[in-house]
């Protein structure tokens, strides 16, 4: 019999999450509740007895100090109760660790069958409420129905003796494995089973795959091993290798550019090898602290003479924009596998976040699933949760809102590990496997998750069935894993080492069996959360934290002494071979057995038209705008626009110094609460040099032109590298590419030849802007169908797609932390200067945004005329000329120094007569443009002919000082003051939007 | 000078090891990382060391009450070897997830001599959401407590979602009475913060940041010392040192409070 434990904070304490859900309940839907109290219930679903029950209530569930506790249902008063849990098989990571420590406290082993299972139960008070009320802050506050269910109850209808029930969220699948076999008799047999189920194998690929089981040989040797037709778990492995995810078909596409405007056509044969990797290895070959690039899980460089960097980026987009909360955790600690997967194994240093979303107080007439405010938040504490608890610091971070990611959100994850330069006297950036070593899975159990994703989307639920497509990450078993793994690997035990992410099995065993060239795999030995998965379930299931590591037969016993000393679960499940084949049993019967070169075997290239229409016959052009009277409330209103305003409430929910590396923290200055151009960590405690950290983006440019959006985007995060004090020698960039689709099709896709030209032309700049500033691409991907279809006001589906948008994250040595610098202004009276040319360049920028414009002229980057000023702030701060350095970024020059004088807390007095400029004769253009190439600098007024003499006078000016009194002075180009107001009203106006959010 | 070891739990969760490693080393000790199952095991022992921390981090995620797992475990299965630890003159210290776990176990407050009773809560902030923030502190000088000796203030980092130090109205009064109350947040000008926030972070009663035992050999408190080991982790060194250039001297790049406050407890045995 289930027992129901119910857990409550004592009546006279502060419920902070009762609290907080009667904020937003007030603040999202105007509802006013009197009282909101948290009840959290353990359904235990074990054999345990009366005593063992009441053991551990007292010991391990109830603070005898703040709590209190009952079996049975807690008289916490109430008007509406609102009980929510888990749909099967969801990820219930509270429900785990209740399973530990109750294994531990009571010395005995859960049986398969038994499980705890955690809910909610909210108390609710409020006059007037009505169900319908209750609905909406169950369905849009505390629930989300693709992986919770939820039941409400007025008091009226309350049972105090049997409460909300026993509810019992297991898996059931009354399944028996069965191995499918798929016809090939025709290609369009083929086409439709792979559309029936859901095999996502593109066309052109089809005659391929048949043709190789149509081969004589292969057939011969099929037979060998009692196969004839493929089976499921082949097709799936090829679908999994071929897809664009794993495959990058798109980036490695044949595009049939072609400028309209000029007539102009251009044939471009993949872009990843033309504008990635060839200017990369040219790089790599010039500059000797690239270690290791685009063949791994992330890239690596040089940190010092033992030890290197790795870093990678990712998106975790479709997941969190169903589920916010498990898509973003699954995220982050998906992310943070890659590092921990390069080379022999990397630890984990460091990680950032990039967030793309509707605007938060959307009332539009479309209906996304989640409302951009919720799922913002719901973003924010899966990263919080997943960076926080894997003890990681989070050092940076980003939010744009659009409403073109009302269709689909981006969630880009970062993370940068480090790894000692050799194990065991071996270069720790190479692996690879060897026949005879074993293929052993570390870490979590595999289940029905991620699994097709798309189709069990639309499947109804049962109550035993399991939602497992939308994942919720869990960093403490990956943090378990984490240590366990990096032991291993110093005591030289890690053959090879790689993440299980997308693909599951069916990627890593793929990939790592190409080394030794073949594996046999015996799928029965994986380990799994329920039983009744089907073979092909098992290969390719995306359940998390999950490793595979080969290790040499030797090396075996150690290894499964520290993970069981760990706590991790470690199992062979099978051995590394040079067969050439890939060859999978399951209880001693074979179901794959294909020729691992198949992959490599002439499979068609993609084929994309590109139509490149200039912005002029777009019928883009400069708005008509003129002078502003009242400048101080134009700035004020720029502060306060959501794309600018502070994010404060999201940074600090971040641990952003665990590891007590924190040298430049994401926030700075007198009061702590101004955004860093960029974040300096000190991964080796005990050395002086650092990594500094930043990215950019700038997707609003796109609405123009994207070649100039990705050449911006780079300039930037270069500048905020700069700005830190980081070095032009040594800058590693990463590239996340998030595109709506670019197929073309006239009815579902018109525009797709236009977002493929953009597409092109973006990773022109890549190419153009990586070679300038010699960044090597230490490692990027790309998510290629950021399209979403919304409901509207009638019932019609609107497809929503986002600007084209690229990450640029960008990393770099710093060679003496001592010498960093900070973007707050610091001393009265220094001279404040401006760096670079201020041009009219306010197409795309928050001051069109502000009146709804977007304008022509986007800012373009001349970077060899930019790299003359930039390395001679480079030179500048090595000599501790600079007192503070801060980039002009989105708002301009008006907004950015408002920053540094927010930063600094003291006041300024500024001219914009003596700006350097390209004649511009108009203060809005001064004030607003976004010009790149251009910083904010103020130095000690002892220093400036030192300082001066590094730079040309035309491109160097010093437009003002620092005041003490905190007041905030512009003069117009006409030398009238046009801003006058104080740095706290500044600061108030930029902080109002999100402030209360604490 | 004999050599003093330090033993850093570590473990499920746990995840400050290296910076307090780092900080103990700098403090002139030996340090030793041991996973919680050595100990448990007896792979470890925990008799060679003379000082025992508990690390920041979220062992067993903190998913049934923060450090509670964890203070079960150690109480189940080595509790009585901890408490012998603690008799023979050792000490004890315990970092945000570690005091979380010292007051679970009960090894804080230790009135009577009792160290297995609970007797004190760390809860959810009043603020409602995890924080990382740089606090200032204030010390007691009163107070037996062997790691605050010599400090008046100190600022570090805090960074807990349950912070919140809560006790019923007698107990506080005898934590207070007896000294026990070793470090308490404070403004910036030195006053104590009265519960203001941001200055008290989450809300704790008579803005309690850290207690001692009444030995002051255990030690408990939520901010962070060792993430204050270098004079750069401080938020404010960019500005410091260019105050010091424009007066021509170098920063203070003496060890910092977090490094001294370990120190104290280093130097507890090569005096005494």
């Amino acid at each position: 019999m289930p027992a129901r434990l119910e857990i409550a904070l004592k009546d006279h304490l502060i419920d902070a999450e009762g609290e907080g859900i009667r904020r937003k309940a007030a603040n999202y839907f105007g509802m006013q509740l009197s009282r909101v109290r948290s009840i959290h219930i353990l359904t235990i679903d074990a054999d345990l007895s009366p005593e063992q029950l009441k053991q551990i209530q007292t010991e391990i569930f109830t603070n005898p100090v703040t709590q209190i506790s009952s079996f049975e249902p807690l008289a916490v008063s109430f008007d509406w109760t609102i009980w929510v849990g888990y749909r099967p098989g969801v990820r219930d990571n509270a429900g785990a660790t209740a399973v530990e420590a109750i294994e531990d406290l009571l010395r005995l082993k859960f049986t398969a069958d038994a499980g705890i299972y955690t809910s909610r139960r909210y108390c609710i008070q409020g006059s007037g409420l009505v169900e319908d009320d209750l609905d909406k802050i169950a369905g849009e506050l505390l629930a989300n129905d693709i992986i919770q269910q939820w039941k409400i109850l007025p008091q009226s209808n309350w049972d105090p003796k049997n409460g909300i029930g026993t509810i019992i969220p297991k898996v059931r699948l009354d399944h028996i494995p069965t191995l499918g076999t798929v016809p090939i008799d025709s290609d369009e047999t083929l086409a439709r089973i792979s559309v029936e189920r859901n095999l996502a194998l593109n066309p052109n690929d089809i005659p391929t795959i048949r043709s190789y089981f149509m081969d004589k040989k292969v057939q011969a040797d099929r037979a060998r091993v009692g196969l004839a037709d493929p089976t499921d778990v082949e097709l799936e492995y090829i679908s999994q290798a071929r897809s664009d995810h794993c495959n990058h078909n798109t980036f490695q596409g044949l595009f049939h550019y072609r400028n309209l405007t000029t007539g102009q056509t251009e044939r471009v044969d993949n872009l990843f090898k033309s504008c990635i990797e060839a200017p990369t290895l040219a790089l790599k070959s010039q500059k000797s602290w690239v270690v290791s690039v685009l063949w791994d899980n992330a890239g690596a460089g040089r940190f010092d003479d033992d030890h290197y960097y790795v870093i990678t980026g990712e998106t975790h987009n479709s997941p969190s924009n169903m589920e916010a909360y498990g898509g973003a955790i699954t995220g982050i600690v998906g992310v943070y596998r890659d590092p921990l997967g390069t080379g022999k194994g990397s630890r984990l240093v460091m990680g950032s976040y990039g967030y793309c979303v509707g605007p938060r107080d959307y009332r539009g007439e479309l209906k996304p699933h989640l409302h951009p405010r919720r799922l913002l938040d719901g973003v924010i504490e899966g990263v919080r949760d997943g960076g926080n608890k894997s003890g990681i610091p989070t050092t940076f971070g980003q939010v744009i809102f659009d409403p073109g990611y009302l269709g689909k959100c981006l969630v880009f994850v970062t993370a940068v590990g480090i790894m000692p330069a050799q194990i065991g006297g071996e270069p720790a950036e190479q692996k690879r496997t060897s026949p005879g070593e074993w293929v052993i899975m570390s870490g979590g159990r595999v289940g029905k998750d991620g699994i097709h994703g798309v189709t069990a989307a639309s499947e109804t639920f049962s109550e035993n069935t399991p939602a497992g497509h939308v994942q919720i990450g869990d960093p403490y078993t990956q943090k378990k894993m984490h240590d366990f793994l990096l032991e291993a690997r110093d005591k030289g035990l890690v053959r090879f080492i790689t993440d299980n992410g997308g693909g599951g099995l069916s990627s890593s065993v793929g990939e790592s069996a190409r080394y030794s060239n073949g594996c046999e795999i015996e799928l029965e030995k994986v380990p799994l959360k329920y039983e009744g998965l089907d073979q092909w379930e098992i290969w390719v299931s995306e359940s998390q934290e999950r490793m595979t590591v080969a290790i040499r037969p030797a090396d075996l016993a150690e290894f499964m002494r520290l993970s069981q000393k760990h706590a991790v679960e470690s199992t062979v499940i099978g051995r590394y071979t040079d067969s050439g084949k890939l060859h999978i049993s399951y209880a001693g019967k074979t179901c794959a057995h294909i020729d691992l070169d198949l992959l490599k075997s002439g499979f068609p290239q993609w084929e994309f038209e590109a139509d490149w229409i200039s912005p002029e016959q777009r019928g883009l052009f400069e708005p008509v705008i003129d002078s502003p009277q009242d400048y101080g409330m134009l700035l004020l209103d720029m502060l306060a626009r959501p794309n600018i305003c502070a994010t404060e409430w999201i940074i600090r929910q971040y641990d952003h110094e665990v590891q007590g590396a924190s040298v430049i923290k994401p926030l700075v200055g007198a009061e702590r609460d101004v955004n860093s151009d960029a974040s300096v960590i000190r991964p080796v405690l005990n050395s002086s040099k650092g990594l500094a950290f930043t990215q950019a983006l700038l997707p609003a440019y796109s609405a123009i032109d994207a070649y100039h959006m990705t050449s911006c985007c780079i300039d930037e995060a270069v500048r905020r590298l700069l700005a830190v004090g980081a070095h032009l020698d040594h800058i590693g960039g990463v590239d996340n590419f998030c595109w709506p689709n670019i197929q073309y099709h006239p009815v579902d896709n018109p525009d797709g030849k236009f977002k493929a030209a953009q597409l092109v032309r973006a990773c022109w700049s890549l190419r153009d802007m990586c070679q300038a500033y010699e960044i090597p691409l230490l490692s990027g991907k790309d998510s290629m169908y950021v399209d979403g279809y919304l409901p509207g006001r009638y019932g019609e589906m609107h497809k929503v797609s986002a600007l084209e948008t690229l990450q640029f994250s960008a990393i770099s040595v710093v060679e003496d932390i001592h010498q960093c610098v900070s973007m707050d202004s610091k001393v009265s009276d220094d001279l404040i200067y401006v760096l670079g040319i201020t041009r009219d360049e306010l197409g795309g920028s928050e001051y069109y945004a502000h009146f709804s414009e977007i304008g022509l002229n986007v800012p373009r980057v001349r970077a060899a005329n930019f790299l003359v000023v930039y390395r001679a702030l480079n030179q500048a701060i090595a000599r501790g000329l600079v007192a503070s350095a801060h980039g002009i970024y989105r708002g301009g020059l008006g907004v950015h120094l408002a920053m540094v004088a927010m930063g600094g807390n003291l006041g300024m007095q500024v001219d914009l007569d003596r700006v350097p400029t390209s004649d511009l004769n108009h203060n809005p253009a001064v004030l607003f443009s976004e010009s790149a190439g251009r910083f904010i600098v103020t130095i000690d007024p002892r220093n400036r002919r030192d300082f001066e003499k590094l730079f040309e006078p035309s491109t160097c000016a010093c437009i003002g000082t620092v005041t003490a009194t905190p007041q905030f002075e512009i003069k117009g180009l006409d030398q009238k003051t046009i801003v006058s107001v104080t740095v706290s009203a500044l600061k108030a106006a930029w902080k109002k939007p999100f402030g209360d959010l604490i | 000078m004999n050599d003093v070891n330090v033993l850093i739990l570590a473990g499920y969760g746990l995840n400050c090891d290296n910076e307090t490693a780092h900080a103990f080393t700098l403090a002139g000790a030996q340090t030793q990382f041991v996973h919680i199952n050595s100990l448990i095991d007896g792979d470890a022992r925990l008799e060679d060391s003379q000082i025992m921390v508990f690390i920041g981090g979220f062992s067993w995620a903190d998913d049934h009450g923060a450090g509670v797992v964890q203070a079960v475990r150690l109480k189940t299965n080595i509790g009585e070897r901890i408490l012998d630890f603690v008799d023979r003159g050792n000490l004890i210290l315990g970092i945000c997830n570690g005091f979380q776990a010292l007051v679970n176990f009960g090894l804080l407050p230790g009135f009577d001599q009792n160290y297995t009773r609970r007797s004190l809560a760390l809860t959810f902030n009043d603020c409602g959401n995890f924080r990382d923030q740089w606090v200032n502190l204030k010390t007691n000088p009163a107070s037996p407590c062997v790691f605050t000796r010599g400090i008046d203030s100190a600022e570090f980092p805090i960074r807990h979602g349950e912070g919140k130090f809560y006790a019923d109205e007698d107990t506080l009064a005898r934590l207070l009475e007896d000294n026990q109350v070793a470090l308490q947040y404070a403004r910036p000008d030195g006053n104590l913060a009265q519960g203001c926030f941001p200055y008290n972070p989450n809300g704790s009663l008579h803005d309690i940041a850290g207690i001692c035992d009444p030995t002051g050999r255990i030690f408990g408190l939520m901010p962070h010392p060792e993430a204050f080991n270098h004079w750069t982790n401080h938020p404010d060194w960019t500005r410091r040192r260019e105050k010091a250039r424009r007066q021509d001297r170098s920063p203070d790049v003496k060890p910092t409070v977090g490094i001294r406050m370990l120190q104290n407890a280093v130097d507890y045995f090569r005096t005494e």
